[in-house]
């Protein structure tokens, strides 16, 4: 056999103009700099990362007392798990190019499910599964609406949502559940109880957390799922069952739902019919200040885990800063759109 | 000469309009095929039933003698026939090592993959097509490729499984002239080893000089199969093509 190239090297068409000025040398693989080579492999996160210790330290000039010290961090670290069990399988669905707004009321009603089977005198254990199961079932269904209805998942997903959200108004009559039940539970005791110090269900989530990071990067489901963001139509032609692969995605996105639902519920002692609502805009925002582009193809864990710190924080921060409430939507928003402002000027889209 | 594979009566209808009509092709263990047609033919749309990308409204699919039922991607590569799409079907914010292994990760039983494997394999095959250069590795973004590097990265994974027959749909389409040369070294390289190669092309001198036998489709069937010695020149299947697209549908004797 001949070692006739039959690709060009380089060299001989450097003068193509498609150098591409970034940061750091895309074309990278065999630069011989580690360090060099993980940063530019990473630096989707690796930008939030920076952004979020720009903001400690911003929020530690203006008030030191608060910032400082580790009440603060605690409190953030109670809420801090709901968005991150939602915040991750999203990055999945970004990731495949769709979008999932059903998220809410999947929550709110996987949570109905928790708290109506422990309120009926079902073991929390079970009730726990019924809530899990309940959830990606639903979660299938939506994904089989998009996937099978051929409809655009950025409306279909939003009218389940509406719909969802009013069966739950209905089937309660817009009344709140109280699980006083659990208090003292072994199983909250599990999974909420401090585990040296450090709430137990941002231990639990940052496990789940770690989970998905290895499918999305080292299993073949991740990996179809970056390859159907990125061309479909590719990964169809190389036999990745891509309609099947999207409902599981959405399927993933309602076990993300029900976990929130169910360590929502344990924190409160209650079920609200709104419950889930308001993690909609956290979650988008934590996805996308993360370092997620909307674009499809590629996508962040790490980053979105570090956005819902910083969205979490956001909050507090212009509060405790001594602005007056009036400023924190405000200011929220400037710091999502310079956070992305930030990402769109580190990395450009590849096509 | 044994057929590794035949396509038999293949109809495809998109809707009511009919793209293939009683198609019929085979491939021969160790040929270069020229497949030539206008566009509009059938050719790609031949093409990718041949790549279970599309069902055929009816018709055979026969691998080696024994008709294969429920032919999709996943059959059609399992069959040892690996396609070089005209699109390249590659993905571009992906690895050239993610492009390589699509769709057929090298994966444990759970499902999860060994990257170390697969970047080594990688390196093989970009060695062996001939990725000279040193800045590029399979950790590199097809998407800051070159067209002729990115031809290559799909046929890296065309080669990987060593594939019996390769079909190459239009492949030297917007290459530069030492790019095409390759591609056609690569086809002969194919050959030598005794893999069949089918080439689809626009340039009738390219093909000619490629092939070993031609297939012309016209309007979704095919209208000629051809040895090349029966063929006198590049010229006058340049000529018969020519008859071809005025609406005639010329004698092959008085032809070529």
């Amino acid at each position: 056999m001949s070692t006739s190239p039959i690709v060009p090297s380089l060299d001989a068409d450097q003068d193509n103009g498609k150098a591409v000025t970034e940061f750091y040398d895309a074309r990278a693989g065999g630069g011989d700099n580690a360090m060099r080579r993980y940063v530019k492999d990473n630096r989707l996160w690796l930008g939030t990362l920076m952004f979020l210790v720009a903001l400690i330290t911003v929020f530690a000039f203006m008030a030191p007392s608060v910032f400082l010290g580790t009440r603060i961090y605690y409190s953030v670290a109670t809420t801090l798990p709901i968005a991150m069990v939602l915040a991750v399988p999203a990055v999945f669905v970004v990731t495949a190019g769709e979008i999932d707004l059903s998220f809410p009321s999947v929550m709110g009603l996987s949570g109905l499910f928790f708290a109506s089977a422990v309120h009926a005198g079902v073991d929390p254990f079970v009730s726990f599964l019924i809530a899990l199961s309940g959830g990606v079932l639903v979660g299938l269904c939506v994904g089989a609406l998009v996937v099978y209805g051929k409809l655009s998942s950025l409306v279909a997903t939003l009218g389940v949502n509406f719909m969802l959200r009013g069966l739950m108004f209905v089937l309660t009559d817009g009344n709140s559940i109280a699980v006083l039940e659990l208090r003292e539970s072994p199983f909250r005791q599990i999974f909420l109880g401090d585990i040296f110090g450090i709430p137990g269900h941002l231990v639990w989530a940052t496990v789940f957390v770690i989970g998905c990071w290895a499918i999305y990067k080292h299993h073949r489901f991740g990996i179809h799922v970056h390859h159907i963001g990125d061309n479909p139509e590719s990964a169809r032609a190389m036999g990745i069952n891509v309609d099947w692969t999207r409902c599981l995605l959405f399927a993933f996105m309602g076990l993300g739902a029900a976990l929130a639902g169910v360590i929502s519920i344990q924190i409160n002692y209650t079920w609200w019919p709104t419950s889930g609502d308001a993690m909609l805009l956290i979650v988008l925002a934590a996805i996308f200040v993360g370092g997620t582009p909307t674009w499809g193809g590629i996508g962040t864990i790490v980053g979105a885990v570090l956005g819902a710190i910083i969205v979490t924080l956001m909050d507090v921060g212009v509060i405790a800063a001594g602005l007056s409430g009036f400023y924190t939507q405000f200011i929220s928003g400037i710091i999502i759109i310079l956070a992305l402002l930030g990402h769109r000027l580190q990395s450009a889209r590849v096509r | 000469m044994e057929k590794i594979i035949q396509l038999k009566n293949i109809t495809m209808m998109f809707g009511r309009v009919k793209a293939l009509e009683n198609v019929n092709l085979h491939v021969n263990e160790n040929e270069v095929l020229g497949l030539l047609g206008d566009n509009g033919a059938g050719k790609s749309t031949l093409i990718k039933v041949l790549a279970g990308l599309h069902t055929p409204t009816s018709g055979e699919i026969i691998v080696r003698g024994k008709p294969v039922a429920n032919w999709n991607t996943q059959r059609s590569r399992d069959s040892r026939i690996e396609t070089v799409f005209q699109d390249r079907a590659l993905t571009v914010q992906q690895s050239i090592m993610a492009n390589i292994f699509m769709g057929r990760e090298l994966s444990n039983l759970l499902g999860f993959v060994d990257l170390r494997k697969q970047r080594r394999e990688a390196q093989r095959l970009m060695d062996e097509i001939g990725f000279t250069s040193k800045i590029i590795g399979p950790d590199s973004v097809v998407g800051h490729l070159s067209g002729g590097e990115r031809q290559g990265v799909a046929i890296a994974r065309a080669i990987y499984n060593d594939a019996e027959l390769v079909v190459l749909d239009e492949p030297t389409t917007a290459l530069s002239l030492t790019e095409t040369n390759k591609v056609f070294s690569f086809v002969n390289r194919l050959k030598a080893s005794g893999k069949s190669v089918i080439f689809i092309g626009h340039n009738i001198q390219h093909v000619y000089d490629i092939a070993d036998r031609f297939v012309v489709m016209d309007r979704g069937t095919n209208v000629l199969n051809i040895t090349k010695d029966k063929v006198s020149s590049a010229l006058a299947l340049t000529r018969y093509m020519g008859d071809l697209a005025h609406g005639a549908r010329p004698e092959i004797g008085d032809m070529l």
